[in-house]
């Protein structure tokens, strides 16, 4: 604790130093990181954090020392061309962009060695640093590095949020800016040289070999949070900052620590929060989204058979016993049960309590399920009259798309087919006004003289119970496509 | 008696063989960068293997490495599923985020442990000939040499045994899926041989050699032929020839071994891009001013003869 208020009283200047330069790191890094990942270019950072090592050793050989500013301009040309180098291989050849992007970081580097080696063979004076170069040492990091190095990301930030709307739209549908006149290349170069710019001010604080991740886990952890690409370049940023607040803390209550590697365990740690939290995206949030899903099919297939029982035998007062929808559906004693009460609990379908005791569709219930059966015959009606499928192999499909059609693809189907009667199998498609058909009605008049043989049916009280369910029903919502 | 002039050099044309064959598919599936993945996210599992042993006995290591490896592998392609994340993000992530762990641990122990990470990067082959294995009181000759062989061999045997499968595979996995071949077994086999590949070599030669080995002599070789076949015996050359060249680069500028045969592939590379016959550059130049010299009646219709409707009849 005691550490912990030192630390952030920021009275050692040293730490002012090492903590603000590790936070411009974080959140220029963080930002562009985003596009990098968006144009799916993640991995081109590290390559470009690989292919600047020979940079920074020739401007080490050409300044005879540790010149940050010729260090950087050093590893900035390197950074360039190992870009372009890439860039111009994918182009011009049948290698892949991956292939061209793993030999460039690895004929760079080791490009790199053999000039890092010659140095400390010729035995200049003053180069050990070099080494930091490789796995950066942001506790190193003095008032001038970080003067230069946060100038940088300043600039990278400024760069960013000026020209954020056409970094936005080549990063998204490059083609799409071409067509109304952006300058497509030079934003893409203008993005190339930001990312460049980035990777130059980085490896200082955690050098070469990790520098790519801190491009690319803050973008991706932020993916998860948002679809503004606004509010994933903030949150990009924010995670970028935390982990490089976080590395350096580490790195100042345990010295040998290396701030570098501990930036990236952090923004990893984030990464792994975010990819079980966050809300929608998350893996926590989209186990329970499809057991909602998965509870709501098997609903509607409930729904399903009931309707299709009555359509079985023409009539809508038998009571269904609980074993044969089971049967049916082939469901566990247990989902059967969550379930039903489910059914029950919105008022689409009633429960019968004598013998045999069992279920009934409420008006409501067979509203819904007619709408089901209904996209269900009009999906097969559609498969087999304009794709041209087989009839026996719609079925599976259709089985699947009748819980995912809306009202309005409901609609455009029943346009494009002109509302036929019969479906592929020759079986009636049920529409909302057959309510009133004098079909239904006669099965109701049966169903009426039927009522004293027929022990499941008791009017009274049961049956306001079966027309009083209005509320959670979608059928009414969504299918007004019904009366036309 | 051999030189360690010449351990060294069969070292390195053990490692760039082994690369090249794996490596050839690896760019062929277009995963290239699976390598440099593995690579780096197997030091914590050397480093683990280092100090559970308490001894830089190599077969712990490797197979301690071999483990990450398989596990970077399998972590990158569920994240990238259960995730949803592009393929080479979430490989980023992994990697990376394994690499920082391994020299976090090295810097924890860091007392006890007498590996650094500059020697995981850039290897030492120039200290094979002293790695001996001593077997019985017999001197038995360098151990990675022995390691390479044994790794050689097993991907010689891999892909001659798999050929027709890897070939399918690495042309087109939903053809290979549909003629129902065990599209999964073929993928974690060649990620397997990668991993094990790539750890044996490292060792020796170092994560970025590694990913050069892997990378860019089949890279060169693809710009020269169309055959599976022709395409792994020129990446094995390409391999081999870069490997020489670069043990006597490196004993003439005085550089680290490593680097120089990476700097001996990237220039074999330059040069086959240049003038390779059709997909070169030259080659491409060639190509378009041929299309370009089109003569009109040249090509006239009549040259090849078009059934008239009668003949349909």
């Amino acid at each position: 604790m005691e550490t912990l208020i030192e630390f952030f009283s920021l009275q050692d200047p040293n730490i002012r130093y090492v903590l603000a330069g590790t936070i411009l790191l974080g959140v220029s890094a963080g930002a562009l990181g985003c596009f990098a990942i968006l144009r799916r270019r993640a991995l081109v950072g590290d390559a470009v954090a690989h292919a600047i090592l020979p940079g920074v050793c020739l401007a080490f050989i050409f300044a005879g020392g540790k010149d940050p500013f010729m260090l950087i301009l050093g590893a900035f040309i390197f950074g360039l061309l190992s870009m372009a180098t890439m860039d111009f291989i994918s182009r011009n050849s049948r290698i892949a962009p991956d292939a061209s992007i793993g030999m460039v970081l690895s004929v760079f580097f080791g490009l790199g060695v053999v000039l890092l080696t010659f140095i400390q063979t010729t035995g200049f004076v003053d180069q050990s640093g070099l080494d930091d170069f490789l796995f950066g040492q942001a506790a190193a990091m003095v008032g001038d590095d970080v003067l230069v190095f946060g100038g940088l990301s300043a600039l990278i930030l400024v760069i960013t949020i000026i020209v954020f709307k056409e970094l936005k739209l080549v990063s998204f549908d490059p083609s799409f800016a071409q067509s109304i006149g952006y300058p497509v290349k030079r934003i893409e170069f203008l993005l190339a040289l930001l990312m460049v710019l980035v990777i130059t001010a980085g490896i200082q604080a955690v050098g070469v070999v990790l520098m790519a991740s801190m491009l690319i886990i803050p973008a991706a952890a932020a993916r998860y949070w948002t679809d503004s690409l606004r509010v994933m370049l903030l949150i990009a940023a924010g995670v970028g900052a935390l982990s490089g607040v976080t590395g350096s803390f580490i790195s100042y209550t345990a010295p040998a620590m290396p701030t570098g590697p501990w930036m990236v365990v952090s923004a990893a740690f984030v990464f792994f929060l975010s990819f079980l939290l966050a809300p929608g995206r998350g893996e926590i949030s989209r186990y329970f989204q499809k057991r909602k899903l998965s509870r709501r099919v098997a609903c509607e297939n409930i729904l399903k058979t009931l309707y299709s029982m009555e359509e079985e035998d023409g009539r809508t007062d038998r009571v269904r016993p609980g074993k044969e929808l089971r049967k049916r559906r082939h469901l566990t004693r247990r989902t059967m049960k969550q379930v039903l009460s489910s059914l029950l609990r919105r008022k689409l379908v009633t429960y019968y309590g004598g013998t045999p005791d069992g279920y009934l569709l409420t008006p409501d219930g067979r509203k819904e399920a007619k709408r089901l059966v209904r996209v269900h015959r009009l999906w097969e009606q559609y498969l087999s009259q304009h794709l041209q499928i087989a009839e026996d192999h719609v079925h599976e499909d259709a089985e699947s798309m009748e819980h995912l059609i809306t009202s309005e693809i409901e609609e455009q189907l029943r346009t494009s087919l002109g509302s036929p009667e019969l479906d592929p199998h020759k079986s009636r498609i049920p529409y909302d006004t057959e309510d009133n058909e004098p079909s239904t009605s006669n099965s109701d008049e049966k169903a009426r003289k039927d009522k004293g043989g027929s022990p499941g049916y008791k009017p009274g009280g049961k049956s306001g119970m079966i027309q009083g369910g209005k509320s959670g029903n979608r059928a009414g919502k969504k299918g007004k496509g019904g009366a036309s | 008696m051999i030189t360690s002039t010449g351990w060294i050099i069969i070292t390195a044309i053990l490692a760039a063989s082994s690369c090249a064959l794996v490596g050839t598919f690896l760019v062929l599936r277009k995963m290239s960068l699976m390598g440099d993945a593995i690579s780096h996210a197997v030091l914590p599992g050397i480093v683990l293997a280092f100090l559970l042993t308490a001894s830089r006995n190599t077969f712990p290591m490797l197979i301690g490495a071999g483990i990450f490896g398989l596990f970077t592998v399998w972590l990158t392609e569920e994240l990238s599923k259960k995730g949803r994340i592009f393929h080479d993000a979430s490989m980023g992530i992994v990697f990376t985020t394994l690499f920082a762990i391994g020299v976090i641990i090295i810097s924890l122990f860091a007392a006890n442990v007498d590996i650094d990470q500059e020697c995981v990067l850039y290897g030492e082959i120039a200290y094979v000939p002293w790695d001996l294995w001593v077997w019985r009181g017999t001197n038995m000759g360098p151990r990675p040499v022995w390691i390479l062989s044994m790794v050689l061999v097993i991907n010689i045997s891999f892909i001659t045994l798999m050929y027709k499968e890897l070939k399918t595979y690495s042309f087109s996995p939903q053809l290979a899926a549909t003629l129902g071949l065990p599209v999964g077994l073929i993928h974690y086999g060649l990620m397997g041989t990668v991993s094990f590949t790539t750890i044996a070599s490292f060792e020796s030669v170092g994560a970025i050699l590694v990913v050069a080995l892997l990378i860019v002599p089949p890279a060169t070789a693809y710009l020269l032929t169309d055959r599976l076949h022709r395409l792994l015996l020129l990446a094995v050359l390409f391999g081999i020839t870069s490997a020489v060249g670069g043990y006597y680069m490196a004993l003439w500028i005085n550089s680290s071994i490593a680097g120089a045969i990476a700097v001996v592939n990237g220039m074999q590379f330059a040069l086959v891009f240049i003038l390779a016959p059709r997909y070169g550059l030259l080659g491409r130049k060639l190509a378009g001013r041929r299309v370009n010299k089109y003569e009109p009646g040249k090509y006239e219709p009549g040259l090849i003869s078009h059934p008239e409707p009668e003949d349909l009849r």
